[in-house]
């Protein structure tokens, strides 16, 4: 057991976890952040991404004990005071999700795109998407949706640094 | 409350009620759930296609760290129940017995021979590694073609591989004529066009992967499952492990899309629930992305051999289909029902005179296969409109034109096809012409002609498809005469609380579909209350007892019209407290836009002042009882077709065989829209699961059938980076089927964009003497087949490696 201490959705927890422990097991077996999602096995799907300091990562894809220092953001802690993130409004507003398994990892990831890259073209969009998988939207309007939060000017507004 | 001024909700782009929680992670997904004291459950799977289990030994896998106990078939009594086939095509149907956990022999990699229950999923998983299970391999059926000549028997008890032949004939049936002798006459003085096309398996791939909990705690016992069907779910569990219907609740809570995959009855969720009972503890069980590969069912997976007899101007005389479809090593639930499902739909949108259908089903040692988005119908669709090309080509004419010298035309419905179908509504034309416009189909064509002309290396192909599907599952007589084991009846219960808000409760179970929103649209116009103040609720065999859960594009259609019966039940309650509380006669009062009002008056009450009125009881008519709650179960009289055009432009690079899509337009008549946006989401993400079929997926197993596409890796779902914006449109001619109008969409894009794609494909090399390209259509497919002429190859080969051999590469 490794002791771990770090910052997760602007909150401070500290845990002793084993060293073979997913970032994303933590958040959602030892944390309760269940907002954020496992799809896969190998990384590929992309619905686990969160931002380890204020960048976008797949939590899968990193040890527990690797994030410890580290500011954690997830899909659960964008919204502030309940007012949802840019990037979150724009994805209802553009109906960029269904069944809204893959969304948190979207949101995530869109938000991380934006952040380097505030007005992307439809090309950068796609790309910049291309490690989060999803099943229900044909990505039409999930583009629209990073396409509305880039043209109201969202990329910075409660993302992590 | 004042509901006088609600403006109409159906119609209204509404922003859906669903996506607050699940765009903040508020969710509510099954793998969520804990439970005090719940274990979680590891699967020991088998590794062989087919073999005898000699032994197993589970001593390492019980001294475990944590384990609480290692069960396997054999520990098990009738108690662990079956998997059921709810579909026996024939009455002969050869059906293997399908226990969920077998002990004496595997039929496919990936059954399961043993479970581990273990303090936590990381315990039970380790200690499922130390389970030792010795096997006695035994040749596997694997190829289609051969079981179904039964080289290798799947199940050597049963003796064959062929599982049942359904045989559907217009001449037998009296809907039309003798397709053979069509066929004959053609060949003697008209067109005769043969086809064989290859269905490829294909796995559904939903995103959430399939999840179950069951807790035996208190006096129901509940299980918690990512399923499409609750409802069928409990009626399943009761007649198949002894325990009644009343003391089981099936809840599907959040679930995270299904496409058809998730309408099954699994080995995971029977374990589940008996080990469950067995230990009295609530147990959890969450499969990883692989084991959704391996064993949750795959879709399609046929052979196609199509005979079209046309008269020399092209006018179609008969059309034979005889199907080979795979079942995978075990007779699903709706299981052989998929290809009937599809027989008929392959006249699609035309006047055939003749038709004749026949489908062997087969048993082999794959995963089984069941329902994947269209279930039959993109079958159907897929050799229609790819051999109307063919034919087109054959008589020299534009497929467009082959296609309207063939359709039923607008002014000839209701039209009833060779099939016995009675199509209500519907305008080809329409949708043709809108969608041509919107391609800019003429001067596509002219650039596909100048490039051919100038020898571009990269070829323009424009693909059409002219669908039609039937939607709305299903008139429960249609379904008896099929010998389906169930109806296609759908349930609702609308009730008016004290205050005045509305809950609507829906026996179809929403997975990604909007229901939340798009009936809260149907109930605030009916019932004249703001759309905010209608909750839906599902997905739980306790809030919603009666209903027969979501697939084959049936929520709205059935559920959809259920909903509006129980809500004008409930004006019709309303009425005589109404006109008692107002003192006037029943036959003065008016209700619109949620109120109630005595005619030639301004005296009246609002349907909330009502609800509350009624829940005071003070002054109620005499014998009028105290509730306005109204249930109403609907059966739908006939399906619903949808149509629509579909136009596709795809450049292919002749010298690398590189395709890229140019442009996809398509017009899809679902009748009436609840809401716009919901149905353009239904359209994209069932055209990119239509478009993957044409291009990238592929279920590939090695040839000793073990599955090489069993992860993310292998198995090639398409991302932001492969797609393309579609330009999607509707014309409108509302069914007559139901009072809302609507045909139901969310099938709609799978079926009809596969076709399209290959045949733009087809037509960007056909000058190089192709006429078939094999799906999907690899880049090396298309490479080999401009060279060759043929089809491109099959997939045969195993999965490439991942990583270079040591000294190889870089």
């Amino acid at each position: 057991m490794t002791r771990i201490t770090l910052t997760v959705d602007g909150a401070q927890v500290s845990d002793d976890v084993e060293p073979r422990l997913l970032l994303v097991q933590y958040l959602r077996e030892r944390l309760g952040k269940t907002g954020t999602v496992i799809g896969c096995d190998t990384s590929n799907c992309g619905a686990c991404t969160v931002h380890l300091n204020g960048t976008s990562v797949k939590s899968c894809n990193v040890l527990a004990v690797q994030a410890d220092g580290g500011e954690v953001t997830t899909v659960e802690g964008l919204a502030q005071d309940g007012r949802l993130h840019p990037v979150q409004e724009a994805f209802r507003e553009c109906h960029g999700l269904q069944c809204g398994f893959c969304t948190p990892g979207m949101i995530m990831q869109s938000i991380d795109l934006l952040n380097t890259n505030p007005s992307p073209s439809e090309d950068e969009i796609r790309e910049g998407l291309e490690g989060n998988l999803c099943r229900c939207t044909g990505y039409h309007n999930i583009v629209r949706a990073v396409q509305h939060a880039a043209s109201h000017g969202s990329s910075t507004a409660g993302a992590t640094s | 409350m004042t509901a006088t001024e609600v403006e109409n909700e159906i119609g209204r782009d509404r922003r859906r009620k669903e996506d607050q929680r699940l765009i903040t992670g508020r969710t509510r997904w099954t793998d969520n759930i804990v439970l005090p004291g719940m274990l979680h459950l590891a699967m020991v799977r088998s590794p062989f296609a087919h073999a005898n289990i000699t032994s197993i030994d589970t001593s390492a896998a019980k001294a475990a760290p944590n384990v609480v106990t290692v069960l396997t078939g054999s520990d098990f009594g009738e108690e662990l129940g079956v998997c059921i086939n709810a579909w026996p095509i024939t009455p002969d149907q050869v059906t293997p017995g399908h226990s969920p956990m077998p002990s004496d022999r595997v039929a496919f990699a990936g059954e399961i021979v043993a479970v581990v229950v273990a303090r936590s999923a990381a315990e039970a998983r380790d200690a499922a590694e130390l389970v030792d299970v010795e096997y006695d391999e035994l040749p596997a059926a694997l190829d289609l073609k051969k079981a179904a000549a039964d080289e290798t028997i799947a199940h050597p008890d049963l003796g064959t591989n062929k599982s049942a032949y359904w045989v559907f004939d217009s001449a037998e049936a009296g809907t039309g004529g003798s397709a053979d002798e069509a066929i004959a006459k053609a060949r003697t003085d008209g067109i005769v066009i043969e086809r064989e096309y290859r269905q490829q398996r294909l796995i559904p791939a939903f995103m959430e992967p399939r999840s179950v909990v069951v807790d035996p705690t208190g006096e129901q016992y509940v299980m918690y499952s990512a399923t499409q069907i609750p409802h069928i779910v409990r009626f399943a569990l009761a007649a198949t492990t002894g325990v009644p219907e009343s003391k089981i609740r099936v809840i599907a809570p959040d679930v995270g899309g299904g496409f058809g995959g998730k309408l099954q009855v699994t080995p995971e969720e029977w374990i589940a629930w008996a080990v469950g009972r067995r230990l009295g503890k609530p147990v959890k069980y969450t499969e990883t992305r692989s084991e959704s590969l391996l064993s949750g069912h795959h879709g399609r997976d046929q052979w196609q051999k199509l005979t079209l007899s046309a008269e020399k101007d092209g006018t179609v005389t008969g059309f034979k289909v005889e199907l080979l479809a795979d079942l995978g090593a075990y007779v699903a639930i709706v299981g052989g029902g998929v290809p009937v499902l599809g027989a008929f739909m392959f006249n699609a949108i035309y006047k055939f005179p003749a038709y004749h259908f026949a489908v062997q089903t087969v048993l082999t040692n794959k995963t089984w296969t069941d329902a994947y988005r269209g279930a039959g119908r993109p079958e159907a669709t897929y050799a229609i409109e790819r051999i109307m090309d063919e034919l087109a080509v054959e008589v020299g004419v534009d497929p467009l034109e082959i296609r309207e010298k063939n359709w039923i035309k607008h002014e000839e419905f209701p039209f009833t096809t060779v099939c016995g179908l009675e199509y209500d509504t519907g305008n080809y034309e329409a949708a043709t012409a809108k969608a041509k416009e919107m391609f800019g189909y003429d001067a596509l064509r002219a650039e596909q002609q100048q490039r051919r002309d100038s020898g571009d290396p990269v070829q323009l192909g424009i693909g059409i498809s002219t669908f039609t599907e039937m939607c709305g599952l299903a008139p429960s007589r249609v379904l008896g005469t099929l010998d389906y084991g169930a109806g296609g009846w759908e349930h609702a219960n609308v009730r008016m609380t004290p205050l005045g808000k509305v809950e609507v409760v829906t026996g179809a179970s929403a997975h990604g579909q909007g229901h939340e929103t798009a009936f809260s649209q149907i109930v605030a116009d009916r019932l004249g209350v703001p759309f905010e103040d209608v909750e839906v609720l599902h997905g739980d065999t306790q809030v919603a007892p009666r209903g027969l859960d979501t697939y084959g594009s049936r929520s709205l259609v059935v559920g959809g019209e259920a909903v509006v019966r129980a809500a004008d039940k409930v004006i019709e309650k309303a009425k005589p407290i109404a006109a008692h509380l107002l003192e006037a006669s029943i036959d003065d009062i008016d209700f619109a836009a949620g109120r109630f009002s005595v005619r030639g008056t301004d005296q009246g009450l609002g349907i909330a002042e009502i609800a509350t009125a009624v829940f005071a009881a003070h002054n109620l008519p005499d014998g009028v009882e105290p509730t306005l709650d109204s249930d109403a179960a609907y059966d739908p009289v006939n399906f619903s077709f949808p149509h629509g055009t579909h136009l596709c432009a795809m450049e292919v690079d002749t010298e690398t065989g590189a395709l890229t899509m140019r442009k996809y337009v398509c017009v899809d008549d679902i009748g009436t829209i609840i809401n716009p946006l919901i149905v353009a989401g239904q359209v994209h993400g069932g055209l990119v699961q239509g478009i993957a079929q044409a291009l990238w997926e592929e279920a590939v197993y090695d040839d000793s059938g073990t599955l090489v596409s069993g992860s993310f890796v292998d198995y090639l779902l398409p991302t932001a980076a492969d797609t393309i914006t579609f330009d999607i449109d509707h014309t409108t001619s509302p069914s007559t089927t139901n009072s809302l109008g609507t045909k139901g969409v969310g099938e709609a894009g799978t079926i009809a964009s596969t076709p399209a794609v290959v045949n733009a494909v087809v037509d960007a090399v056909r000058h190089f003497g192709v006429n078939d390209i094999q799906m999907p259509c690899t880049p090396e497919r298309v490479w080999r087949a401009i060279r060759t002429g043929g089809k491109g190859g099959a997939t045969t080969e195993a999965a490439m490696p991942h990583f270079e051999a040591e000294g190889e590469g870089a």
